[in-house]
C-alpha cells in the first residue's frame, strides 16, 4: 500500500507543474497589453513611466524567468496581491474558503444520504415503483442546470412559501448555526440536484452488476439471508466503483458553487474568481484557479487511495 | 437468474425513453433549423408592452424590453445548436486527433499527451471555462473556444483506449505489413472500429456542452444581450421573476427539455452501441 502510495505522489509532481504552467500561460493570454489593464481604460503614461512599472512588476524578463520567478513566489506561499485592493490573494483565499467547503460538504452528504439507499433500492426492485422513480429522477437531475433549479427555488419559496433566506452577509455556522444552516439551505438543495442523479444512477448499476456475480448466487445458495447477501457480500463491492466518482463530484461541486454563490450572494472561491475575471483583477483569478486545481488533484488523490485501501486490485496493478 | 434473461424487459422500457428523447431532440433541432418560419417575431424586436404574461399573441408573455419569449426561446435554439456543434466539433478534433495519435504512436508522444491530459482534467471544468472565456473576453465566440478546449480531453480519452485496443489486431498488424501508411491504417482500419465510443461521447458532450454555454452566458461571460440565448435569458429574468415568473421559467425549461432529450438519446446510444452493457443489464 505504502508503496502504491509512494507512486502516486510522485505522479503527482508533473501534474502539479504542469497546473502552474498552464495558469501562467493562460494569464499570458490576456490580450492587449498588461499593465494597460492594471491601470484601467482612463489611465495614461508615458512611455518611460511604462518601462520603469513593466521593470518593477518583472514583465521584461523573458517568459521562462518570468515564470521561474513566478513559480518560486507560489511555493513561498505568496500568491501576489490583488489589484483592487492591494489585499494578498492567499488571505483573500483563505477568508473564501469557508463558504465553498461548507456548500460542497453538505451538499455531497445530502445527496449521497439520498442517492445511495435510492440506488440500491432502484437495483432490488427493478419493476417496481422506486425503480421507476430513481429513473425519472436520474435523467431529470441531470439535465436541469443548477442555476434554473436555484431561481426556481427561489420562486417558489418567496412567492408560495413567502421565506427568504436570511442576511446579506454570509454567518459562519460555529458563530450561529441557524441563521447558517437558513443561508445555506436552498444553495446546498440546488448544488445537490444533479449530484442526486449522478451517485444514484451509479449506486444501481454497481449493484446490478455485483447482483449478477457468481459469489452473490453462492451466498445465496448456501442460505445466507438476503439481507447479509445485500450487507455483506453486495454493499462492499458496490461501493468500490460509487467511491470513483467522489472525486469528479468534488471538481463538480467547486464549479457548480460558481453559479450557487454568485445566486444566493454567498462569497465563495467561485464568487471570488468571478469577480476577479468581472474586475479584471488577475492576480485573484490566477491564484484562485490555481488553488482549485491544486485542490482538486489532492482530493482525487486521496480519493485514488481511499479506492486502493477498498480494492486490493487496484494496489497490485 | 442470469442478467441477460433479464434484458429484454428492460430494453422494452428503454424504448419509449429513447422515443422521447427523439422526439425532444427533433423538436429542438426543429426550433433551430426553422425558427424564422416559427417565431411569429423577431427575438431583438420589442413588439409590446413590457412583462406582458402568456396570452394567445404571445404565447410564452413577454421580456422586460417587450420581446416576444417564444419567439427569444425558439431563436436560442440556434444559438445552442451553434455552441454544440462548433464546440463539441472542436473538441472532437483536437482531442481525438491527441488521442488516436496517442494510441497509435505510444512511447514519447503517448507519454507526453497524457501528461497533458491529465493537467486539464485537473481543472473542474465549469472553473476552466470560466477561466478562459474570462481572460480571453466575455462572447460566443470565445465561449465555444473554451468549452471546446475543456472538452477536448474527454475525447482524447475516449479515444486512445480503444485504438490502444485495435492497433494491436492481427488486421491492423496484416495492413501494415502489407505497405499501408499511417494515415491510411488509421483512416481505413482503427476509425471505423472505434466510432462507437465516439458517437456516444460526442452525443453526451453535445449536452453538456449546451449547458456550460447556458452557465457562461447566465454568469454574463457567453453570449451577450440582445443575442438570444437561453442562459441570458434566464439570468435577466431572474431581477424580476416575482413579477413576470415567465420570463426566467420557460428558458430554463427549454435548456432542461433538450439537455433531457440528449441524454436520452446518448443513454439508448449506449445500450445499442455497447454489447458489454446491454449483456450486464446496467
Amino acid at each position: 500500500m505504502s508503496r502504491y502510495v509512494l507512486r502516486r505522489l510522485l505522479l503527482l509532481a508533473p501534474t502539479l507543474l504542469g497546473i502552474s504552467v498552464l495558469v501562467f500561460v493562460l494569464m499570458r493570454l490576456i490580450p492587449g497589453d498588461v499593465v494597460q489593464v492594471m491601470l484601467g481604460t482612463e489611465a495614461q503614461l508615458g512611455p518611460e513611466q511604462r518601462q520603469t512599472l513593466y521593470r518593477l512588476l518583472g514583465l521584461d524578463a523573458p517568459l521562462p524567468v518570468q515564470y521561474l520567478r513566478w513559480l518560486g513566489a507560489i511555493l513561498r506561499g505568496d500568491l501576489g496581491v490583488s489589484l483592487r485592493t492591494a489585499e494578498p490573494v492567499a488571505a483573500i483565499i483563505a477568508g473564501r474558503l469557508p463558504i465553498t467547503l461548507e456548500l460542497a460538504v453538505l451538499a455531497a452528504a445530502l445527496s449521497w444520504a439520498v442517492a445511495v439507499p435510492l440506488g440500491v433500492l432502484a437495483a432490488l426492485r427493478r419493476r417496481g415503483l422506486s425503480a421507476l422513480v430513481a429513473h425519472v429522477i436520474g435523467l431529470v437531475g441531470l439535465s436541469v442546470p443548477s442555476f434554473w433549479l436555484a431561481t426556481m427555488l427561489l420562486l417558489v419559496t418567496s412567492l408560495y412559501l413567502r421565506w427568504q433566506p436570511a442576511g446579506a452577509e454570509w454567518v459562519s455556522p460555529l458563530r450561529a448555526p441557524l441563521t447558517n444552516a437558513q443561508q445555506v439551505l436552498l444553495p446546498v438543495l440546488s448544488l445537490s440536484g444533479a449530484l442526486v442523479a449522478v451517485v444514484m444512477r451509479m449506486t444501481r448499476s454497481a449493484m446490478l452488476e455485483v447482483l449478477g456475480q457468481d459469489y452473490i448466487r453462492t451466498a445465496r445458495a448456501k442460505g445466507v439471508a438476503e439481507r447479509g447477501v445485500l450487507a455483506r457480500h453486495a454493499s462492499k463491492n458496490a461501493a468500490i466503483p460509487v467511491v470513483t466518482v467522489m472525486g469528479v463530484q468534488v471538481g463538480y461541486l467547486l464549479g457548480g458553487a460558481v453559479v450557487v454563490e454568485v445566486i444566493f450572494g454567498l462569497p465563495g472561491l467561485g464568487w471570488m474568481i468571478l469577480n476577479g475575471i468581472y474586475q479584471r483583477d488577475y492576480p485573484v483569478v490566477q491564484g484562485g484557479v490555481l488553488f482549485v486545481g491544486v485542490l482538486f488533484v489532492l482530493v482525487n488523490l486521496l480519493v485514488d487511495v481511499a479506492y486502493a485501501c477498498l480494492d486490493p486490485r487496484i494496489r497490485y496493478a | 437468474m442470469p442478467d441477460g434473461a433479464r434484458s429484454p424487459g428492460r430494453r422494452g422500457r428503454r424504448r419509449p425513453a429513447a422515443a422521447l428523447g427523439l422526439v425532444l431532440v427533433g423538436a429542438f433541432l426543429g426550433l433551430a433549423l426553422a425558427a424564422p418560419l416559427v417565431a411569429p417575431f423577431d427575438p431583438t424586436a420589442q413588439p409590446a408592452k413590457r412583462l406582458l404574461p402568456p396570452s394567445a399573441r404571445h404565447l410564452l408573455g413577454t421580456d422586460d424590453f417587450g420581446r416576444d419569449v417564444f419567439s427569444r426561446v425558439v431563436y436560442g435554439a440556434r444559438v445552442s445548436l451553434q455552441v454544440g456543434l462548433v464546440s463539441v466539433g472542436l473538441a472532437l478534433a483536437l482531442g481525438g486527433t491527441l488521442g488516436l495519435v496517442s494510441g497509435y504512436c505510444l512511447g514519447v508522444v503517448d507519454a507526453l499527451a497524457g501528461r497533458v491530459i491529465d493537467v486539464m482534467f485537473a481543472f473542474p471544468s465549469v472553473i476552466l471555462i470560466i477561466a478562459i472565456s474570462g481572460v480571453l473576453g466575455a462572447g460566443l465566440g470565445t465561449a465555444m473556444l473554451a468549452i471546446g478546449i475543456v472538452y477536448a480531453p474527454i475525447f482524447a480519452r475516449v479515444v486512445r483506449a480503444p485504438t490502444l485496443a485495435v492497433v494491436q489486431q492481427p488486421y491492423v498488424e496484416g495492413a501494415r505489413a502489407v505497405g499501408a501508411g499511417v494515415v491510411r491504417v488509421l483512416a481505413r482500419h482503427v476509425l471505423p472500429n472505434i466510432a462507437a465510443p465516439v458517437i456516444v461521447q460526442t452525443t453526451l458532450s453535445f449536452s453538456t456542452a449546451i449547458l456550460s454555454e447556458a452557465t457562461l452566458s447566465f454568469l454574463g461571460l457567453g453570449t451577450q444581450p440582445p443575442s438570444p440565448s437561453w442562459g441570458t435569458m434566464l439570468s435577466a429574468g431572474r431581477r424580476f421573476m416575482e413579477l413576470a415568473p415567465w420570463v426566467a421559467v420557460y428558458p430554463g425549461l427549454a435548456i432542461a427539455l433538450t439537455v433531457l432529450g440528449l441524454n436520452l438519446v446518448g443513454d439508448a446510444l449506449r445500450d445499442a452501441l455497447d454489447p458489454r452493457l446491454r449483456q450486464a443489464g446496467v
